[in-house]
């Protein structure tokens, strides 16, 4: 696909899951996110998948890590009130390493909030949302094309880790509609999962030297038992306190320590920039817009974008903020991001925090006019 | 016999966790005695259950086996199913399980007649948790919860199951070990979504608030229970009943789906 | 370097604005141009106020929503009363005559065309309305090509409904054409 071609957010990460080996889908409808579970349900069948539309989401997401442990790539797409829902299973797929995909289209909230309008204010919930210590990995995609690329890189990273993956859009990235060009030399990669070789020298659960056990899936050749209890590297369940403890430690560096292989972000005029602005998602977009405007008006301002929001990418923004007289943190929350941003800054005074939450996406004019201000 | 324990057994798993008298164990033996009727290969079945002291049943049996969180087990094996379509499943629910927290998932996978089989053991109570009423437990029994006797209805879960759209179903007290194990077998045979519901007994949680004496006391005051529960007429005949009927199953439906689409054919991506 | 448009179709859900935006940001990058279409609607698909919205430019398009469109297409009073006054001072504005009852001049280039009004006479129903405002805005605006539009139009619609939009989109043209000429004679 040469030819340039008016694409949708939705659209474009529905066929980057195809595309990246996708072939489980489980969901349940709702704004903004439903056009993820429509396309699903026209081309998986076509390609011999399995498109379900479940009672909830408690079980889309049950289904889609049921349909992974048997080794197919698997995926649901929903919004702030399902992935509520999601939390319960989100963390059993964290702590029995399932790897699944969850596309959340955020809009406003808490509860029903505003279905139709955009918000980011899922960002905490992506992270700490389900009970316990666990690890998870976050994106966010700041174009159409991206909507594409992350969802491949969504399930690669979910089967690489064996970590459920979610892809946090925002209504404004699912609905947007833009212009999008293949290259005839972008090809997609697809990551499996680590499969298991020799049952008898390696365990489904067992600490390897990267923190990533071996995948046995059901059906194959060799049996074992997956259970959300905290479990030896047998897989059975364990009070030992040193097996305890173990494993939830793995959980977290089995991420900790791949973050060059994960953890992305992008420069756009960082360098010589006296106030940088860190953003992701569809506020990027409006910190793009403000960085080309203040550089007209001859202003150092520049965008560190992040594409991975969890992990945190914690020494991109530290180095990013190195000689900055501000930092600026749009977001469509209540400051959600910021409080990361806070954490990592030398300086918290150097911290200044736009927050919308009227369900419009914050714009140039904002970002410039707190530049102004400070600038 | 003991070698066909053996076999199904993940012997270095035991002793298991139930209490004296528990019932679980009388279903699971039941179960493998099934197993050994059905001779599918223990890599082709997986065996799912819930949250509870009968969720550990999968931690003992020797097959794919997935302990799932409370009261989901059927969505997670409804996942399973349809992303592999070849594989045998037996689904293990408590009361509390399937009929409270999991009852949605319950009628729905009864709407969907979907390829498996399911096996509710209900011991009128929650167990694991000491022993709070549940939608199973008898209107004015005793629970931790209900001190003064439970308020509340129970489900007549047969009558929920078929409504719902379960293609076989039938209750089986758990003295009836032999006709539970020719009701597995049976369900297992059946193209669509089967339901079992296994009349057991908690008498550690709910035999003792409840003065129903030892476990074998239980057994015997088992029609008593399900009597209690007004489950209406004939209730001596109701042990053992089968509903079966012929609906479309959900992969094979499924499956034709996909034979019309791949005619439409030309995928986006 | 070609104008930078951001073009505002205002009205409510029903008139088919939203699928109007998505053939006109789809025919601006068959053009060659860059475009992004967004759109703003409530929980009601029929009768809810409901915006289609489309930036087409030479450059890279950051920040994807508008301000202060200008071209302005408004299909309701509600539409003229929440829209009118974010008109970018040069905008254009383009009111449907047959919905619109506040018709005196709002903007200097102001065009009245009765764009549900044509399509209920010559197609015998409202619904083809959207594809009317197509044609009126592409003859007022020159926007994109006619024909690049036409072209456009084989992917959106299946056969039935191709030749009833087309008899829409020309409908629109020569109202637009009319407009023009009225706007000619308001002028002067």
């Amino acid at each position: 696909m040469v030819k340039p071609k008016l694409m949708q957010g939705n659209e474009c990460c529905a066929l980057g899951a195809l595309a990246a080996g996708v072939r489980f889908f489980a969901g349940y409808p709702i704004t903004p996110s439903t056009e993820i579970a429509e396309i699903f349900s026209k081309e998986l069948p076509k390609l011999g998948g399995v498109f379900m539309q479940m009672e909830d989401e408690i079980a889309s997401l049950a289904a889609v890590i049921g349909a992974s442990l048997t080794g197919k790539k698997a995926i649901t797409a929903t919004s702030g009130p399902g992935f509520s829902l999601m939390q319960e299973n989100l963390g059993f797929a964290a702590v029995a390493e399932v790897p699944c995909v969850i596309v959340n289209v955020m809009r406003l909230g808490p509860s029903t909030g505003m279905p139709t309008l955009p918000a980011q204010s899922d960002v905490m919930q992506a992270r700490w949302g389900t009970h316990g210590d666990h690890s998870v990995i976050a994106l966010a995609p700041s174009s159409v094309k991206e909507a594409f690329c992350l969802t491949v890189r969504a399930v690669n990273l979910a089967e690489r880790y064996r970590v459920p993956v979610v892809l946090l859009m925002d209504e404004v990235i699912g609905h947007l509609r833009e212009r999008v060009v293949f290259q005839p030399d972008e090809k997609v990669v697809q990551w499996e999962r680590k499969q298991c070789l020799n049952p008898k020298s390696s365990q489904p659960f067992e600490e390897t030297a990267d923190g990533i056990p071996p995948f046995f899936s059901f059906g194959g050749e060799y049996r074992h038992h997956v259970t959300g209890l905290v479990h030896d590297e047998s897989g059975f369940p364990t009070s030992q306190r040193e097996g305890i403890s173990r494993l939830i430690r793995r959980l977290h560096y089995k991420i900790t320590q791949h973050l060059s292989d994960i953890v992305q972000v992008e420069e756009f005029f960082v360098d010589d920039a006296d106030v940088l602005i860190i953003a992701y998602g569809s506020t990027a977009r409006s910190a793009q817009a403000a960085v080309v405007r203040a550089r007209e008006e001859g202003k150092k301002a520049g965008l560190l974008r992040l594409i991975t929001l969890w992990p945190f990418p914690e020494k991109e923004v530290s180095t990013a903020a190195v000689n900055k007289k501000a930092v600026i943190v749009p977001e469509m929350n209540m400051g959600q991001l910021a409080l990361e941003v806070a954490r990592v800054l030398p300086d918290k005074n150097l911290l200044f925090p736009i927050n919308r939450v009227d369900g419009e996406l914050v714009t140039p004019d904002e970002i410039l006019s707190v530049m102004g201000r400070i600038y | 016999m003991c070698a066909v324990y053996h076999k199904y057994l993940r012997l270095d798993h035991l002793p298991h966790i139930w209490c004296p008298g528990c019932g679980n164990g009388i279903v699971m033996g039941a179960f493998i005695r099934a197993m050994e009727d059905l001779k599918y290969d223990q890599n082709e079945v997986v065996v799912v259950s819930g949250i509870g002291c009968s969720g550990r049943i999968s931690g003992y049996l020797d097959f794919n086996t997935l302990h799932t969180t409370h009261g989901r087990a059927l969505a997670f094996a409804t996942g399973i199913k349809a992303a592999e379509p070849r594989l045998k499943i037996f689904v293990f629910m408590g009361d509390g399980d399937a009929t409270a927290i999991g009852g949605n998932h319950l009628i729905h996978a009864c709407r969907r007649n979907i390829d498996m089989t399911a096996i509710i053991i209900n011991n009128c109570t929650f167990g694991m948790t000491g022993g709070q009423f549940s939608p199973m437990t008898p209107k004015g029994k005793k629970a931790s919860t209900a001190p003064y006797g439970t308020v509340e209805r129970n489900f007549d879960i047969p009558a929920l199951a078929q409504a719902a759209g379960a293609t076989l179903v039938a209750r089986v007290g758990i003295y009836q070990v032999n006709l539970l194990r020719e009701l597995i077998v049976k369900a297992s045979h059946h193209k669509g979504f089967a339901l079992l519901e296994v009349i057991s007994q908690c008498p550690v949680n709910y035999g003792r608030r409840n003065q129903m004496g030892d476990p074998a006391e239980m057994l015997e005051d088992q029609k008593g229970i399900i009597k209690s529960a007004g489950l209406g007429q004939g209730l001596e005949n109701y042990f053992g009943q089968i509903f079966q009927s012929e609906q479309p199953e959900f992969i094979e439906e499924y499956n034709k789906m996909i034979v019309q689409a791949q005619k439409k054919g030309g995928c986006d991506v | 370097m070609s104008k930078l448009w951001k073009v505002r179709l205002s009205g409510k859900g029903g008139q088919g604005l939203i699928t109007a935006s998505i053939v006109l940001a789809d025919a601006a990058i068959r053009f060659g141009k860059n475009a992004v279409q967004t759109q703003s609607y409530g929980p009601e698909s029929r009768g809810g106020a409901c915006r289609g919205e489309v930036i087409i430019s030479d450059q890279n398009i950051y920040y994807p929503k508008i301000s202060h469109p200008n071209l302005l297409v408004c299909m309701s009073d509600t539409a003229v009363k929440t829209h009118a006054g974010f008109l970018a001072g040069d905008g254009i504005l383009i009111i449907d005559e047959t919905l619109v009852t506040q018709t005196r001049p709002i903007k200097s280039q102001f065009y009245k065309v009765p764009i549900t009004g044509l399509c209920r006479e010559k197609l015998g129903q409202d619904i083809y309305a959207n594809m009317v405002v197509l044609g009126a805005i592409i003859r007022i605006t020159e926007v994109v090509p006619e024909n690049v539009v036409l072209e456009t139009f084989q992917d959106y619609f299946s056969l039935e409904m191709l030749e009833t939009n087309l008899q829409a989109f020309t409908i629109g043209l020569k109202a637009g054409e009319k407009a023009i000429k009225r706007f000619g004679e308001f002028s002067a």
